[in-house]
């Protein structure tokens, strides 16, 4: 997910869901604090790091196929550490390799981190193995997590930018587009997670035991009310969301226009949306949100003459190079005069 | 790519380091107005070019009052694989409708669109590199939680950024080594790397082992402490401000538009 495609209400509708996940998990955390687990936290989030330098030669395509991130963390850490590791991963990547950008950033911890962990890990993994699991047993059961995983982050990055309005791309098209990379980057991910689990587990059982036994009987039962709590959140803020969406004149009318193409139909539809456009002025963060839209389709909408096209168009034109010049010789003389002083 | 990545970490690193105007102010107010800066750019509707074009001046503000060398960052927005750019480019390919015509070409909606996806794309890129560029990631670290972040996951943060140096460059080695011996591309599939993630793995948790022991014996207790104290001050609080009311200034205003105006009267 990138900034450019995101509207501010899903951004900080996503931001919000995020945040509130970081302190559940962080409360989960601190009230059976094992010291231990915060120096191995650390270094495994490196880890993913370190991982991901290693690359092997196998078809990969895809925006942000994060291999071996979510899955493998939730079964060495448990879910809610699992999730705080995710999450401190993606804001490095976020700040350091511009990796999408600060405001999608609670879109991408949520992609890639809710549902390996609290929808893959604990609903598909868990019941399937147990400690002597054989490991036949381990790969299909993270093959199926994994490609369940990702096609969940895919489809809601599909969801993302869909309620953006920000992107053309029609719901179908785009779903069938991420929808089957994203299987096939589900596929690997579980395959060499489940590689890397029987690896170690040869090697030195007792690390992935003791990572089994220091996980809170409980557990489950508070990711089963987690899960339901996300569920309600989803269907409110969904609701929410379709409600701005449709309360905003541009896309419905412009979709509309499309399909019909008849502009009696617009004018009907524009005299239902007065209260509805009042409505959104006084909640939305910037008043205007639509000004300036507004009056360029109506610009588009009337077909005034060539002569007044072209004359917003030089003065548009102007106006920019203006502005450009401006910010450029404003640069530029702040670097002259801290050349010279020093 | 991968030396490339690693590199740039580590310089950005040492930019954040620098000592001007910009690097002086406190990290909570970078980030304010960073965050502020790019709710306001996306906040423009799906066709807006004109209105963003002002917005490019405080990129080039923190560039020449940070004394960030502008090749680098932009080198790097580009080199970002954008999932932006990839969704952005099926705008034009579905919207084919004519929105505005320009000296006799008509220009469909999806090209604007496009462009304004880009534009979107270039400011909230450049401003949040220049964000850890002019900022040390333990400054972005301790403004986290002075906002309210939970300590677990700023120390969590803090750890992270310590260990990836390390542990990259482990990974470096292996890579190295892997492919030094292999011939025409042999042992450079699944099966070889996941046995090399494995390896990692083991040496990832032994080192964690041996980090927790060092750290017990220096007194560890479960939280970090940071010896550098930072607080806010009037150059702060006048920075936050006039980057809101700049923002609120050239979001509510048609500031090409005036410019053009200007520009038109000069001339004729």
């Amino acid at each position: 997910m990138a900034d450019a495609l995101l509207s501010p209400a899903v951004g900080a509708t996503f931001w919000a869901g995020t945040l509130g996940t970081i302190a559940y998990c962080s409360k989960k955390l601190k009230e059976n604090l094992d010291e231990k687990l915060i120096p191995l936290m650390g270094v495994f989030g490196a880890f993913i790091f370190a991982a991901q330098m290693i690359n092997f030669t196998i078809p990969a395509t895809g925006s942000s196929g994060h291999l071996g991130g979510g899955l493998m963390l939730a079964i060495v850490l448990g879910p809610h550490a699992a999730f705080i590791v995710m999450a401190s991963v993606l804001t490095v990547q976020a700040l350091f390799f511009a990796d999408g950008g600060l405001l999608a950033l609670g879109c991408n911890i949520w992609n890639l981190g809710i549902y390996p962990c609290f929808i893959a890990y604990p609903l598909i993994y868990k019941p399937l193995v147990k400690p002597g699991s054989s490991s036949g047993r381990i790969m299909v059961a993270s093959v199926i997590s994994g490609v369940i995983g990702l096609q969940f982050g895919a489809f809601s990055v599909v969801l993302q930018t869909l309620l953006s309005e920000r992107s053309e791309l029609p719901f179908n098209s785009f779903l069938l587009l991420m929808q089957p990379v994203h299987l096939a980057i589900g596929l690997a991910e579980g395959f060499v997670t489940a590689g890397v689990i029987n690896f170690v587990r040869a090697a030195r059982p007792e690390i992935l035991e003791s990572a089994y036994s220091a996980r809170p009987v409980s557990a489950a039962i508070s990711i089963r009310k987690f899960l339901a709590g996300i569920l309600i959140a989803t269907v409110v803020i969904g609701g929410a969301l379709s409600w701005f969406a449709s309360s905003n004149p541009d896309g419905l009318e412009w979709s509309i226009r499309k399909l019909v193409g008849s502009p009696g139909l617009r004018e009907a539809e524009r005299s239902a949306t007065p209260a509805l456009t009042s409505l959104q002025g006084k909640t939305a963060l910037l008043p205007d949100y639509n000004f300036r839209q507004s009056g360029e389709q109506t610009n588009r909408g009337v077909d005034s003459g060539p002569a007044s096209h072209y004359g917003t168009s030089v003065s548009g034109i102007a106006g920019a190079g203006l502005v450009l010049f401006v910010v450029l010789l404003i640069g530029m003389m702040i670097r002259s005069v801290r050349r010279k002083s020093f | 790519m991968f030396d490339n990545a690693y590199f740039n970490l580590g310089y950005l690193d040492t930019l954040s380091y620098g000592n001007t105007v910009i690097h002086r102010l406190d990290p909570r107010a970078k980030l304010l107005a960073t965050l502020a800066f790019i709710v306001t750019i996306v906040s423009f509707p799906k066709h807006e070019i004109t209105g963003l074009l002002p917005f490019l001046l405080f990129p080039v503000l923190l560039f020449s009052l940070g004394d960030i060398p502008a090749k680098f960052i932009l080198k790097k927005v580009l080199y970002v694989s954008s999932f932006a750019v990839f969704i952005g480019v099926f705008n034009p390919l579905f919207d084919r409708q004519t929105a505005t015509s320009f000296f006799g070409l008509s220009v469909s909606g999806g090209w604007i669109s496009f462009l304004s996806i880009m534009l979107k794309f270039f400011l909230t890129i450049t401003v949040a590199l220049l964000l850890i560029a002019t900022t040390s990631f333990p400054g972005v670290c301790h403004a986290l939680q002075k906002m309210g972040m939970p300590e677990i996951f700023v120390s969590q943060l803090l750890f992270l950024y310590r260990y990836i140096f390390v542990l990259v460059e482990e990974a470096m080695k292996i890579v190295r080594a892997r492919d030094m011996r292999s011939f025409g591309g042999r042992g450079l599939g699944v099966k070889p790397a996941i046995n090399l993630f494995g390896t990692l793995f083991l040496r990832t948790v032994e080192r964690a082992e041996r980090v927790y022991q060092a750290m017990l014996s220096r007194g560890f207790t479960g939280r970090l402490n940071t010896p550098r104290t930072y607080c806010l001050t009037i150059a702060d609080a006048l920075f936050v401000c006039l980057t809101i009311f700049f923002l609120y200034l050239f979001r509510t205003q048609d500031i090409v538009g005036f410019m053009g105006r200007v520009s038109m009267r000069v001339l004729g």
